[in-house]
């Protein structure tokens, strides 16, 4: 682990076992499970934001529930840069849905003082008291709400407590697992402002995971993306979208609706996401890719690593900076 | 920066839920005037014996008073708006101790059943794989036993070891703890399929990311979640578990007759039925039947309110 890391992944994997029958443990035979996350390797260094992006169901919350420590990987070593006395960093975490993330019988205060107690940040009952109508003005909310229980406030109100929660622990490290996904997009755009003010103020170093592209590129500095559990292509953010390497992250970014008026198409990605349980052999793209090529039925493509310091997992070397992709032929989808 | 924030407000807060109980009961007319009944029953059961001499005490009899019918009645006397049993007791005065005994058993053993099952059934649900197994394979060979039978075998298993000289607080906790026991599955399953439902929501991840250990996230965040659905259960059953214990001193193995209980004057009532006595057994069994409806259409109320599956239903 070099200096400037300060979260490193290392061949993460996790595999979800499926409940085993009597008989089938009787035989112990190896019933598998599904691969959620699958070798993931990943370094965020100090003060920046790593974006995660991918399909649902390509393992990027149960890499977010991996990092909080929620879960212990099957395989691999995630480790925290630890501080001179030799602890670890306190973690804080943002969760998708802000309904669930609020515990409905205590009221505001107590859910935003919580953290504060429990790493004994500030000590008394003034002080503590205090520090959360600060950080309730701080996410654009009112000293008064504190009183108040979470039923009484609307979504995006919600996730603004959420994130006055986390700030409470005074996180060095804060996942946000698709924060704004159960949001309006007016709401969407404000909370994103919330946290971008944030980033900038606090220098905070986070893990972004969403599958809004235009969402990734604004907050983070780097960017991976995730297909079946595997991470495809790592880059800086800019040079993500200006030069894809892999030919998931072209389809993606072509996938995703913009605002642009003079091209009304969509460019879905044909095919559908394989079960995860029984990934394709070889490349695990290759069942979706225009590119495909026999090699990558059978082989698993190289790690590649590129001069602007990304990475990506294709047999290729593609050219694939501008324009659109056209989607698969109909050979590919009954292959 | 400083902010200026303004105290709390309170006393609008109490107000507003004082508010909120008024028209809570002006919408449920029926459960308030069982509120109301058990309320009454309450206070006559447990000032009474603050004021009058204790009947099934060697002063308190008079056998000369003995078999007076009530006071309507031919030979009745306005001392004794009820009439008087065998040893002359005034009934009145007699049914509040009998219910003084019936509702401190029935909570106590209310009480016992909820923390006995609460907490097998927050472990259950909490830790789940074979200790969850094993407490609910427990609970479902229980129920395979009715829990009056139940309760009986363990108050004779209970009295046989401890012999024949024991006091009456003792024959009472033999009662309490045989009425619990019989009765913690319920509260253990539905605490249990609470808490396997919030051990998974976001906030108690939140609250484990913030570093709380298994306990605190127990008593703080899922025990406050779960417990509604349980104390309207606990409501319901305690009207079975007075009439558990009432069925147990009726049948004579439940509370001695120095402190009777509602079960126990309707088991002394019921000697002189055939004679034409018949006050003296169905005044107890009036008050409890009005006792243990009125608890049950009170519990059937706050089910319906609680459940948010009924809401809007009326």
């Amino acid at each position: 682990m070099s200096a400037g890391d300060f979260l490193t992944l290392d061949h993460v994997s996790k595999v979800y076992r499926r409940n085993q029958g009597f008989l089938e443990r009787l035989k112990k035979t190896d019933a598998g499970g599904t691969r959620a996350v699958s070798d993931v390797s990943l370094t965020v260094r100090h003060g920046e934001t790593v974006g995660l992006v991918g399909e649902s169901g390509c393992g990027k919350s149960t890499l977010a529930r991996l990092v909080s420590g929620l879960m212990a990987p099957t395989s691999g070593e995630i480790s925290f840069r630890k501080d001179a006395a030799g602890k670890a960093p306190r973690l804080q975490m943002i969760f998708q849905d802000p309904y669930s993330s609020l515990n409905g019988r205590w009221t505001i205060e107590d859910i935003i003082a919580e953290p504060i107690k429990v790493h004994r940040l500030r000590q008394g009952k003034a002080a503590i008291r205090a520090r959360v109508d600060e950080l309730l003005v701080q996410v654009g909310l009112s000293p008064a709400d504190a009183e108040k229980y979470p039923q009484e406030f609307s979504g995006g109100q919600r996730q603004r407590i959420c994130i006055a929660r986390a700030l409470a622990g005074e996180p060095e490290f804060l996942i946000l697992d698709e924060p704004t996904s159960a949001l309006d997009v007016s709401v969407q755009a404000q909370i994103l402002n919330l946290l971008r003010d944030l980033q900038k103020n606090l220098h905070l170093t986070s893990l972004f995971i969403t599958h809004n592209l235009s969402v990734v590129r604004i907050m983070a500095d780097r960017i991976g993306v995730m297909y079946l559990g595997e991470l495809v292509e790592e880059a800086p953010s800019e040079e993500l979208f200006r030069r894809p390497r892999h030919p998931y992250t072209r389809l993606l970014i072509d996938a995703a609706p913009d605002m642009d008026t003079s091209d009304r198409s969509l460019h879905p990605i044909a095919g559908e996401l394989p079960n995860p349980a029984f990934p394709p052999s070889g490349c695990r793209f290759h069942t979706r890719c225009p590119f495909a090529k026999d090699i990558c039925r059978n082989t698993v493509p190289p790690q590649k690593t590129t001069e602007a310091d990304g990475l990506y997992r294709c047999h290729f070397d593609l050219d694939l900076s501008n324009a659109s992709i056209v989607p698969p032929s109909a050979n590919v989808k009954t292959a | 920066m400083t902010t200026v924030v303004n105290a709390p407000s309170a006393p609008a807060a109490r107000r507003s839920r004082f508010a909120n109980l008024r028209r809570a009961m002006l919408k449920a007319p029926g459960a308030t005037l069982c509120a109301v009944i058990i309320l009454a029953m309450f206070l006559y059961a447990f000032i009474t014996p603050l004021v009058s001499q204790n009947p099934f005490e060697f002063a308190g009899m008079s056998v000369l008073d003995s078999f007076i019918p009530p006071m309507w009645m031919t030979d009745g006397v306005p001392d004794f708006p009820l009439g008087t049993d065998d040893q002359g007791r005034n009934l009145l005065t007699a049914m509040a101790y009998g219910m003084r005994t019936s509702i401190i058993v029935g909570f106590l053993s209310v009480i016992i059943g909820l923390l006995l099952g609460g907490s097998l059934g927050l472990v259950a649900g909490f830790v789940g794989g074979r200790v969850d197994a094993f407490i609910m394979r427990l609970a479902d060979v229980q129920l395979a036993y009715p829990a009056l039978l139940l309760a009986m075998i363990i108050d004779g298993a209970a009295r046989a070891a401890l012999g024949a000289e024991r006091s009456v607080a003792t024959a009472i906790t033999i009662v309490v703890l045989s009425i619990g026991i019989a009765f913690w599955v319920q509260y253990a399953r539905t605490i249990r399929s609470s808490v396997m439902i919030e051990r998974d929501q976001d906030y108690v991840s939140a609250a484990r990311i913030t570093g709380r250990g298994n306990l605190s996230i127990i008593v703080l965040h899922i025990l406050p979640n779960v417990m509604a659905p349980v104390l309207v259960i606990a409501t319901i059953n305690l009207g079975i578990a007075i009439i558990t214990e009432a069925t147990l001193s009726f049948l004579g193995i439940g509370i001695p007759v120095t402190s009777p209980s509602l079960g126990t004057l309707i088991r002394n009532g019921n000697n002189f039925l055939q004679s034409g006595e018949w006050w003296i057994s169905v005044w107890p069994c009036l008050v409890l039947v009005l006792f243990v409806v009125s608890v049950n259409i009170l519990g059937d109320h706050l089910r319906d309110v609680y459940n948010p599956r009924l809401k809007g239903r009326s």
